[in-house]
């Protein structure tokens, strides 16, 4: 009876908690993202609703739950409903693995990592499915688009994973922030012994997250000057609303991973009082220069795009592979 | 080109770019039919803003025309002020006097420096890049506040009448016009650093969206399109008219034919814009702004008339045909951006979807004025 009470508690107070953190992330990234924009563009932002406008994405929210969730003639009724969730569930799931403290994990599983990246390659059936689904062409070549980019950059990514995993030795998040601890010089970022290239993998791997999480200056799925806004083009309501905080969503989990994997998670970076704290402050430093980069940069090509993982981030992260085995195989 | 795009067999199939599509900044279609993401034919549609400007020329006065002419391009509409003006002060043989002159040149200038603003900012925006817009805008701005003091409009213009301009200046326009000058000089870095040599910026204009020499002609292209492409061809140079010979300034030509040589020309033309003002307001002379004996009732001899300006997107000329009549018996407008987009079917063959877009943003559509 205690040990059921306790793992049900348990459960069922992570399950709240994750979710709440997620849809409460999603919805005020979009306050930081317009109070952001707002003031790198001499503008002043959201103001009216609440305090700073805090209330505005509540106020939106409202306004989208209400709408009548339209269905365009010659969708995939099916298709054109699940699109949203597929993105929305597996960030979510995501949360699950993610190491906020020492402590404050909802599942501390061993093969954590490779759970987020099972997940994540879900996201892109959703993009492909929303794209379809909707019997629009600019949503068809959208989808095509991010599909090919999806692919593109998995590969850069999951190569510079590999070569971190190589050096940890694991695939449970929490153990890889724990190698870390101490003073900042024994962040994977600045880990030089195992590999000199390991800041150039820092890059690729946050280059590629961008691109992964179809954010400025890869945001092809969307391209609202080329493809008016490409696979949401077709969505009403709530249907946009969830793709939009899925897309939040996801850039919070891409912004955690690299703060888990390069800069030592929840650890401090002077080796006092470790904690939540460190790593909510490391990855809203992420998030937000995530935001400034969409606000200062255009949009690539699309062939540009897949030029710079194919001949530019690939090469590089292969060679790294190569190198950081070769240092571990010789020291 | 791609391979594909050649075969006939292949399927292509065809989107409708507008005639609500963020890109195409007004009502203009373009029916691209398209292999994959390259485009192999493009047909732009025109008339779907069609307001009849020649005919109701005809059916207006001379005078009732006027603001007619600062609805077409609606971001440069002193030009087009200008231009229908100079027709019938030739029509009817009407001498400015030498202060107006001077205003409006200078209010032209002003209002061309707005106009690539805003086409700068909206060109950016095409590229993805949304912040450029915002700071464009508030230059602008300042030149609205100073044109509108002075015309009493801050967008449709209709400043200028026959036989010189609508009112003087007042005793603030000299010092406002000299303080935004400064402020735009110590910005034109800024938008060079931040946006011209922006990596990604320049991967998306430098050799993308060409226009060789023989096709600008072909096509009868004018401005900066034409500019771009290397030919040295402006009206108030090769065609003076107003105050312009008296002035010195340079025409800002680029041989690539690119998009950025098109941006680059925009950019050259705002420095220049700054010295012909700057200039012209050391040499405007005290005096009246306006003839004294202004006939009341404009009745131009007959015959045909003919005067042309330079516009901030090319050449617009007016034609006229006068019958002796208070009305044009004919009224003929040639609009630049009409000539500019012609091109554009042949010139994005083969392209991406993005980088004809991007064509399309440096060819500086204004659609209004393309379906007149």
């Amino acid at each position: 009876m205690d040990l059921l009470s306790s793992e049900i508690v348990r459960v069922l107070a992570f399950l709240v908690g994750v979710i709440a953190f997620a849809a409460l992330n999603a919805a005020y990234l979009v306050w930081l993202e317009r109070k952001e924009a707002a003031h790198m563009q001499l503008r002043i932002g959201p103001k009216e609703v609440g305090p700073f406008g805090l209330l505005q994405p509540i106020v939106d929210g409202i306004k989208l739950m209400t709408k009548q969730l339209f269905i365009p003639k010659g969708c995939d009724p099916i298709l054109f409903m699940i699109a949203p969730l597929m993105i929305m569930v597996p960030a979510i799931m995501s949360f699950v693995t993610i190491p906020f403290s020492e402590t404050l994990v909802a599942r501390n599983i061993n093969i954590g990592l490779l759970m987020i990246f099972a997940f994540a390659s879900i996201n892109v059936l959703g993009l492909l499915l929303g794209g379809w689904g909707s019997a629009n062409k600019y949503a068809i070549i959208a989808a095509a688009r991010s599909v090919s980019q999806n692919v593109a950059y998995e590969i850069p990514m999951l190569i510079t994973v590999i070569a971190v995993v190589m050096i940890t030795g694991t695939l449970n998040l929490n153990e890889i922030v724990i190698q870390q601890g101490g003073m900042f010089w024994n962040w994977n970022i600045f880990n030089v012994f195992a590999s000199p290239l390991m800041p150039v993998m820092f890059v690729i791997f946050f280059i590629c997250s961008l691109a992964e999480t179809n954010r400025a200056p890869f945001d092809m799925a969307e391209a609202e000057s080329e493809l008016i806004a490409g696979i949401y083009t077709e969505y009403p309501g709530m249907g946009f609303g969830v793709f939009f905080m899925g897309e939040y969503a996801n850039i919070l989990i891409g912004c955690a991973l690299t703060v888990i994997l390069f800069l030592g998670g929840w650890q401090c970076p002077f080796g006092v009082a470790p904690g939540v704290w460190w790593f909510l402050l490391k990855l809203y430093i992420l998030v937000f220069t995530v935001i400034w980069i969409r606000w200062t940069y255009p949009r690539t090509t699309f062939y540009g795009l897949l030029n710079l993982s194919w001949k530019i981030l690939i090469p590089i992260s292969l060679i790294n592979l190569i190198l950081t085995a070769g240092m571990l195989k010789v020291f | 080109m791609s391979v594909l795009a050649q075969d006939p067999t292949h399927e292509t199939f065809e989107i409708n770019l507008g005639p609500q599509h963020p890109a195409t900044h007004g009502v203009l279609r373009v029916i691209l039919t398209m292999d994959g993401e390259y485009i192999y034919k493009a047909e732009p549609v025109l008339g779907y803003i069609h307001r009849m400007h020649e005919k109701m020329g005809e059916s207006k006065t001379w005078l009732q025309f006027m603001p007619n002419t600062a609805r077409m391009d609606y971001l440069h509409a002193l030009a087009y002020n200008h231009g229908y003006v100079l027709t019938v002060e030739r029509a009817a043989g009407i001498e400015v006097p030498e202060r107006a002159e001077y205003l409006r040149v200078i209010t032209v200038e002003l209002n061309r420096i707005a106009s690539h603003l805003l086409w700068f900012g909206a060109f950016v925006l095409d590229l993805g890049g949304f912040t450029p817009l915002l700071y464009a805008f508030d230059d602008r701005e300042q030149i609205l506040d100073i044109l509108e003091s002075v015309t009493g409009a801050r967008l449709t213009f209709s400043y200028f009448r026959f036989g010189g301009v609508y009112n003087d200046i007042d005793e603030n326009f000299i010092p406002a016009t000299t303080a935004f000058i400064k402020r735009l000089r110590s910005r034109m870095p800024m938008y060079h650093n931040l946006v011209t040599k922006n990596i990604i910026l320049m991967k998306r204009l430098i050799d993308v969206g060409p226009i060789s020499k023989e096709m600008a002609r072909l096509y009868g292209a004018t401005g900066p399109v034409l500019r771009g492409s290397g030919v040295d061809y402006d009206i108030r140079k090769n065609e003076p008219y107003s105050v312009y010979p008296e002035l010195d300034f340079d025409v800002p030509v680029y041989t690539e034919g690119d998009s950025m040589a098109r941006y680059m020309v925009r950019m050259d033309e705002i420095d220049q814009c700054m010295r012909i003002i700057e200039q012209a307001m050391d040499k405007m002379p005290e005096g009246e702004t306006k003839i004294k004996k202004a006939p009341k009732i404009v009745k131009p001899e007959k015959g045909d008339y003919y005067a042309a300006v330079e516009a901030a997107r090319g050449t617009f000329a007016c034609r006229v045909v006068s019958d002796g009549t208070n009305s044009p018996y004919r009224l003929k407008l040639r609009s630049p951006t009409y000539s500019n987009l012609s091109l554009y079917g042949e010139a994005c063959r083969g392209m991406l979807l993005p980088d004809a877009l991007a064509l399309m943003g440096s060819l500086d559509l204004v659609i209004p004025e393309i379906d007149r």
